[in-house]
């Protein structure tokens, strides 16, 4: 337990949790908030969740990984709360002893996230509106923030 | 765990995000007629909370914390949640 924050992610962290000596290849992730030419100026993500919900998925999500790769070693945070643009809403770092499976490892927790955790984002923009983002392609206007 | 037929059983219903800005608020009880799936509880919610007739026919669900199929056995004194289209990451 123990996913969840609302404090900055700080990355040297989640790699000094995994570190160890068996392990020769560490793979970290950073998910960042995007701010992209097609993004409409957003200034911030207000991520939420159903907190109890993403800590149990998130601890299913880490058991298969260390099922699939037995040597893995994984550290996930994941950022709740508002978080400006360019920052981190998600960290991951996996280290295995070889690197092969320490970018397989990694990418298997980023996808599963994506699929599974019960979190949401609501885009917030420079002219005052906010989106809930729906990755499914159908974003409902929610008016000034 | 399963529920006697013909009994009545109390689901704590849960809205997160959009969903709980649709429905006008985030949870509350029902005491749906037993046995039932998600599915029929679905029903007593959208006429518990006229806000959650916005909800789509088929959301996504979970159960006691676990992602489940809208065709999912409830017991008494479960948790169920919908949840909007989920963007973690």
């Amino acid at each position: 337990m123990g996913y969840l924050t609302t404090a900055p992610l700080a990355l040297e962290a989640l790699l000094a949790e995994v570190s160890a000596p068996h392990c020769g290849g560490t793979c970290a992730f950073l998910g960042t908030v995007r701010d992209g030419p097609e993004d409409g100026g957003v200034t911030a993500i207000e991520y939420s969740a159903y907190d109890a919900m993403a800590e149990a998925e998130l601890d299913r999500i880490v058991a298969e990984t260390r099922r699939q790769w037995a040597d893995a070693r994984v550290a996930v945070r994941h950022r709740l709360g508002m978080v400006p643009a360019e920052d981190a809403s998600i960290a991951i770092a996996v280290a295995t002893p070889h690197r092969a499976d320490a970018f397989a490892a990694c990418r298997y927790v980023i996808e599963e996230v994506k699929k599974r955790l019960p979190v949401w984002k609501r885009e917030l923009r420079a002219d005052g509106t906010a989106t809930w983002v729906d990755p499914s392609g159908h974003p409902s206007m929610v008016g000034p923030a | 765990m399963t529920s006697p037929a013909g009994t009545l059983g109390t689901v704590r219903v849960r809205f997160f995000a959009r969903y709980a800005e649709l429905a006008g608020c985030s949870e509350g009880t029902l005491t749906v007629p037993l046995p039932a799936t998600v599915s029929d509880v679905m029903k007593h919610v959208r006429s518990a909370w006229p806000g959650a007739s916005a909800l789509p026919a088929q959301p996504l669900a979970a159960l006691n914390q676990c992602h489940v199929r809208l065709d999912a056995r409830v017991s008494d004194g479960d948790e169920l949640a919908f949840l909007p289209p989920l963007a973690g990451g």
